[in-house]
């Protein structure tokens, strides 16, 4: 088994197939979607390959290929994961099943649609595997394409202008990231991410871009701040951090439902990713340098999306707010992690809590949204795409297993012991609670804010007396229950024995702790 | 023995199965889903009865009976996230308790829910509560506790909103979670700070736990803002997860909503067990709560000795030498109290305390104190305005909640655990009988539209008058024992006698407001008829009926126990308090007339008869005339009592203030995403486009945004759909390579350099 390129047949695999289904003659509907599902569903073993081969206990990067690619300017095929890529990659393929059996009633280009996903599929493993910048980016870019189209072809009513303005904010943030990234390169002639953070580890990076950059007379550490916000910038605007945020909400309620579920489930990880595995170890100390702010940009984050969350009426839009919320508690983590330098075993401790917490959420994340948005499709199968919050109510009588499976996801997503979302959570306070005390606090109040609407919700849409415009209304299929149950049955298995997911993040969690200090 | 402890997790974990099972049973299955419920109770409750046998054991020295087992949940870093469970005296005490009332309402909902449809769900929710009480109780980490407390939420939640389709109900069952999970954010704040700390959140753990000496020791050293330890710090911020559930003043208002629940919910959680849990935990962690740091003990303040057990008294004295005891502020009847019974039960902490010297009344028991003195006579006079039979009873769990938490701040752990465990039973009796006369009475509640039910229901009214005599303190019955010692520890209070004084005042409010409820619900005659002929689509032609015996006989064992409970903890023989602290207390008849017992039970039982006596002058008297009648207090003094009907408005002024901001906070914040940052981050796209190297890629997006709209022509013209995404995608391709050029002539220039 060692032998064979897992990682590269990961990435290959829906490729060839994203290819192989652009070919198709739009009516072959079934043959498409078999397809598709099939290969989404080959990934998954083979990520569970590597899952279950991974060394748990060893904490560098395994399943490693590396060969030549362009020698002459130092771009290599380097690939790998370790706790945090391999938790990424499972990630992804979980989601992206679920987002296709999601999108299964979609009759319109059918094979495009698919082949769109797989692409996306692809650029998303090759993002979470790829160890050198250059064939990180393009595979970062390519996960940008096919999303752009499943959007502006697929989506709602204002999907055009959502499509623009996914596309132009993040590329925005894409090539302030590639500028940012060309200056360390001209500086120090390597793209490979692992060496780069050995370098800025020994301090040779600053000093390499404080000698090789000469732009307009300014010094190194300066220097070292302007690259910092180019690559910040990319990543804020992916995960999001406020104020870049606002091409979210829009995009993810005109995106077709799928579409939504690839983007939060495992997309937005891509931002937190590089926020770990380039920001984190290259620029730790220009991160220190504007912590404060940052640290409350994401309080920000945390508190307003939870009440913007409360003000919507559209409960894609409702939800989208939401996921900003949740990834900005994984924000609050990253930035507490980095405060506080040198070897205090309390410290390490507390930080080894605050990153096992957002690695954890962030797949905890990416499990629940997309479960919720999954019951979001369903809702918009049985409504003809009516999603308001005040347009239903008492459904719980009519559809009991619906009201009662969405509502474990939610209250997964809210946070209640037992389920997933809690011990994400809590690791991310236990340690941000003592690395920065204040902002933590804060914080708790959009736990709190987000039960308010998440109870909301159930209660408008599942609770009342039934309104009879509904009373037709189907509870949920054999097949529809089969997509959301791997996904429900996680949530109670990380929930109470989280020790699963923990055990293969920790030691690289270990290990990026010691290398902050 | 330590076979039982390891074997403890059996007592939440049967009916924690049960629930798993009925979740996935059919609906038709009503028989089988109430047998699988009560029968896994009934186990609960005889591991739960063996855990108890084996706490009686002799612990050879003084000190407390108490096991442990803890275990690693998951490892993060290098160190572990531990969780346990523990057994000592306040947990078998509670697991009693909570098993045996548990079982009686089990086999009371039979009866109770027998018409509707979704009993099976019902049944599982109960085993789901059950099990997250039954694990709060047994958790040896504030960790597990909390988990436990949160399904214990959830558990409420899912049953206040049972009747789902109910717009009140569904709206209750949120209120009650939003609420209590205001003060959760407290609780974990107050966790999350005891973690980082201590270190730990295990409760007892060979000497390294958050409880035992060393942490506390720890913890009580270290000062905060505005000077205050952080063993203060962190108390008050636990003690706000406990207002939250034990419905304390400000955060009280979801209880009395929460009776939209079926009434054996209310009298399981929202009377018996789940509320109680607030007053559990601050019983768990009391060690911590009466921490004080040693620099603000004034010499004054250490001449209150008499809150300290004799015990302890000897053992300070000789740390200390404290000289007598003096109570400074006393007032003629209390003016050379000696050390009273009661304070035996100052356990640990106090005695961790008092090596370093805090042996005054810590902060957070002054609030703890004061939180439940408000909230004790606050319920009490809402309670004597309202005219619906559950929320009179809701109103007063509030309000015996505070007496609760009054007794953990006056008198310690024992003090305020003798009274939940006889509020459990009377007040559980009570919600039941009122839920036989609601049955009786084709679901009536308005008290007024009832009345002369002795006659139909007699069983119901005999078992409900020992539990309203038993709720007012008349003597010998259990409630009159329990309050008793909380008034007596007030009584002897060190920081003031307001405490007692209101104690007072709420106990003749509570004598008062049931003896109303009674006359008005079981004396006089029938008035349903007249409701009948005012309003013709009232239920229920017939007459009321006594409940099937499935309902009346767990009414007569609660109401057994209501008599007689009490006597398991009376100043003659303190029996509770011993058992709880790890003492042997002997029978003593000199017990009664030392340190002033006898004149506070002198008093309180004058107070308790001057309110029975007072209600049955204005309502038992003379019988209520008609259900659209004023009350009698509402004709003397109608601006008084529309307040208090009102519940001093404090629903409203939420409304208006809180939940208002609420919206108000949302409404902002999605303005400001719509316009504000919308608008500067446009601003700030357009000036990073600025750069003319990305004019490049603009003009591409431009020339992007025409294309596609000429596609959108082709598309109109229903072709022409593959060509579409062809061109797309070669577009696209065109922009990444010529990106991908770019980067290759950027990386080309640099290496010439």
């Amino acid at each position: 088994m060692k032998e064979f390129p897992i990682i590269t047949a990961l990435t290959i695999l829906p490729l060839i197939a994203g290819i192989v289904l652009c070919g198709f003659d739009s009516q072959q509907k079934r043959l498409a979607r078999g397809l598709a599902l099939t290969v989404s569903l080959v990934c998954l073993v083979l990520a569970g390959l590597l899952w279950k081969n991974f060394d748990a206990a060893f904490a560098g990067l395994q399943f490693v290929e590396r060969r030549s690619w362009v020698p002459t300017l130092g771009v290599e095929y380097f690939v790998g994961v370790d706790g945090l890529g391999l938790l990424m990659v499972m990630l992804s393929a979980i989601v992206v099943p679920m987002a296709m059996l999601a999108s299964w009633e979609i009759e319109d280009r059918v094979p495009i649609y698919f082949s769109l996903v797989l692409f996306l599929q692809a650029g998303l493993f090759g993002t979470f595997t790829a160890l050198n910048f250059f064939h990180w980016f393009i595979f970062w870019e390519l996960s940008l394409v096919p999303a752009f189209f499943l959007i502006k072809l697929w989506g709602g009513a204002g999907r055009h202008f959502a499509a623009t303005q996914f596309f132009v904010y993040t590329m925005v943030g894409s090539v302030a990231m590639l500028l940012a990234f060309l200056a360390i390169v001209l500086a120090t002639g390597t793209f490979d991410f692992i060496r780069l953070a050995g370098l800025a580890r020994t301090g040779e990076l600053a000093s390499a871009v404080a000698a090789k950059l000469h732009w307009l007379g300014l010094s190194g550490s300066q220097l070292s701040l302007i690259l910092f916000s180019g690559l910040l910038l990319g990543f804020a605007v992916k995960v999001p951090l406020m104020p870049f945020h606002t091409w979210l909400p829009s995009t993810y309620a005109e995106a077709p439902t799928g579409t939504t579920i690839l983007l939060t489930g495992a997309m937005s990880k891509m931002g937190l990713y590089g926020f770990l595995r380039i920001l984190m170890p290259l620029f730790p100390e220009q991160m220190r340098m504007v912590l404060t702010p940052l640290l409350w940009l994401a309080v920000i984050t945390i508190i307003f999306s939870a009440c913007a969350a409360f003000a919507q009426k559209d409960l894609k839009r409702i939800l989208a707010y939401s996921s900003i919320n949740h990834l900005g508690y994984c924000l609050l983590g990253v930035f507490a992690a980095v405060k506080l330098t040198g070897a205090q075993p309390s410290w390490t401790t507390e930080k080894a809590a605050v990153l096992n917490g957002v690695l954890l959420q962030m797949f905890n994340h990416g499990l629940t949204a997309s479960a919720i948005f999954c019951f979001i499709a369903f809702l918009e199968r049985r409504s003809n795409g009516l999603r308001g919050l005040n347009d239903f109510s008492g459904l719980r009588k009519v559809a009991p297993i619906f009201c009662g499976l969405m509502g474990i996801s939610l209250f997964a997503s809210l946070g209640l012991p037992g389920l997933n979302g809690f011990v994400g959570e809590f690791l991310i306070f236990k340690g941000a609670f003592s690395l920065a005390s204040w902002a933590t606090a804060l914080s708790a109040i959009g736990l709190l804010v987000t039960a308010i609407f998440l109870l909301t919700l159930l209660q408008r849409v599942f609770n009342g007396p039934l309104n009879e415009r509904w009373s037709k209304f189907k509870d949920l299929s054999v097949a529809e229950r089969l997509i959301v149950l791997p996904a429900t049955v996680l949530m109670f298995a990380i929930g109470i024995y989280p020790q699963m997911i923990i055990r293969v993040i920790n030691t690289t969690v270990l290990k990026m702790v010691s290398q902050l200090n | 023995m330590s076979s039982t402890v390891n074997n403890l997790w059996l007592i939440p974990a049967f009916p924690l199965l049960a629930a798993a099972v009925l979740a996935v049973t059919k609906q038709r299955h009503r028989r089988f889903s109430a047998f699988l419920a009560i029968a896994a109770m009934a186990i609960a409750f005889l591991i739960s009865g063996a855990a108890f046998l084996s706490t009686l054991g002799d612990t050879g020295e003084e000190g407390i009976w108490r096991e442990v087992k803890n275990f690693p949940w998951f490892q993060i870093g290098k160190s572990t996230v531990q969780l346990g469970w523990i057994l000592d005296p306040l947990t078998a005490s509670m697991l009693v308790m909570v098993t045996f009332v548990g079982l009686l309402i089990f086999i009371y909902s039979i009866g109770y829910m027998a018409h509707d449809s979704n009993s099976t769900r019902f049944f599982g929710f109960l085993s789901l509560f059950a099990a997250a009480m039954l694990g709060l109780v047994i958790s040896n980490s504030l960790l597990l506790l909390f988990i436990c407390w949160e399904l214990v939420g959830l558990a409420s939640y899912l049953l206040i909103g049972f009747w789902y389709h109910k717009p009140s109900a569904a709206a209750a069952a949120k209120k009650a979670f939003i609420t209590t999970r205001i003060g959760d954010m407290g609780l974990l704040l107050g966790m999350l700070w005891l973690y980082s700390e201590a270190g730990t959140l295990l409760f007892y753990d060979n000497g390294n736990g958050c409880l035992e000496a060393s942490a506390l020791t720890k913890l009580v050293a270290q000062t905060t803002v505005f000077g205050m330890a952080v063993s203060t710090g962190i108390s008050l911020l636990i003690f706000c997860g406990a207002m939250g559930k034990s419905g304390q003043v400000p955060l009280h208002v979801w209880l009395p909503d929460a009776m939209e629940g079926p009434t054996p919910v209310s009298a399981l959680i929202h009377a018996a067990t789940m509320v109680a849990a607030g007053v559990f935990l601050i019983a768990r962690m009391y060690p911590l709560m009466a921490l004080q740091p040693e620099a603000s003990v004034s010499a004054s303040q250490v001449v209150h000795a008499p809150a300290l057990s004799i015990s302890e008294k000897e053992r300070a004295s000789r740390a200390l030498a404290i000289v007598q005891p003096v109570v400074h502020d006393s007032k003629p009847l209390l003016k050379s109290a000696p050390p009273v019974p009661e304070g035996e039960s100052q356990v640990e902490g106090k005695a961790a305390a008092s090596q370093h010297g805090a042996t005054s009344t810590s902060t957070a028991l002054q609030v703890i104190t004061w939180i439940g003195t408000i909230t004790a006579v606050f319920a009490a006079c809402i309670a004597v305005a309202q005219t619906d039979i559950k929320r009179i009873l809701a109103y007063s769990t509030v309000s015996q909640l505070g007496f609760m938490m009054i007794g953990l701040g006056v008198g310690g752990v024992a003090v305020g655990m003798f009274h939940l465990m006889t509020h459990a039973f009377f007040k559980a009796l009570l919600f039941l009988g009122a839920g036989s006369v609601i049955h009786g009475c084709g679901g009536e509640q308005d008290i007024r539209r009832m009345g002369g039910l002795t006659q139909y229901m007699p069983t119901t009214f005999l078992t409900y008058a020992a539990g309203m005599m038993a709720l007012s303190g008349v003597p010998v019955l259990a409630g009159f024992w329990s309050k008793d010692d909380i008034l007596h520890a007030a009584s002897v209070w060190s920081v003031s006698r307001w405490p007692f004084y209101l104690c007072l005042f709420a106990a003749l409010l509570t004598a008062f407001y049931m003896t109303r409820q009674v006359c008005y619900v079981f004396l006089g005659r029938y008035r349903s008829s007249d409701a009948l002929s005012a309003n013709s689509s009232s239920h229920g032609h017939h007459l009321p009926h006594e409940s099937p015996s499935v309902m009346t006989i767990p009414l007569m064992i609660l109401a057994f126990c209501a008599v007689l409970l009490g006597l398991i903890g009376t100043p003659v023989w303190p029996w509770f308090e011993g058992y709880l602290s790890g003492h042997h207390p002997s029978l003593s008849l000199g017990n009664l007339f030392e340190s002033g017992t006898i004149q506070i039970m002198l008093i309180s039982t004058a107070v308790v008869f001057i309110g029975i006596g007072l209600a049955w002058r204005l309502y038992g008297s003379r019988a209520v005339a008609g259900s659209e009648d004023p009350d009698i207090l509402e004709r003397a003094r109608p601006e008084v009592f529309s307040v208090l009907r009102n519940k001093f408005y404090v629903d409203e002024l939420y409304e208006a203030t809180v939940i208002r901001f609420n919206a108000w906070a949302g409404w902002v914040c999605d303005w400001f995403d719509r316009w504000v940052w919308t608008g500067a981050v446009r601003l700030l796209s357009y000036l990073v486009l600025g750069f003319s190297w990305l004019n490049r890629l603009f003009d591409e997006y431009v020339i992007n945004l025409g294309f596609d709209q000429g596609c959108q022509q082709v598309k109109n013209g229903g072709q022409m759909m593959s060509s579409l995404q062809k061109g797309q995608v070669q577009l696209y391709l065109r922009v990444i390579g010529m990106a991908l050029t770019a980067l290759l002539l950027v990386l080309t220039w640099g290496i010439g350099q």
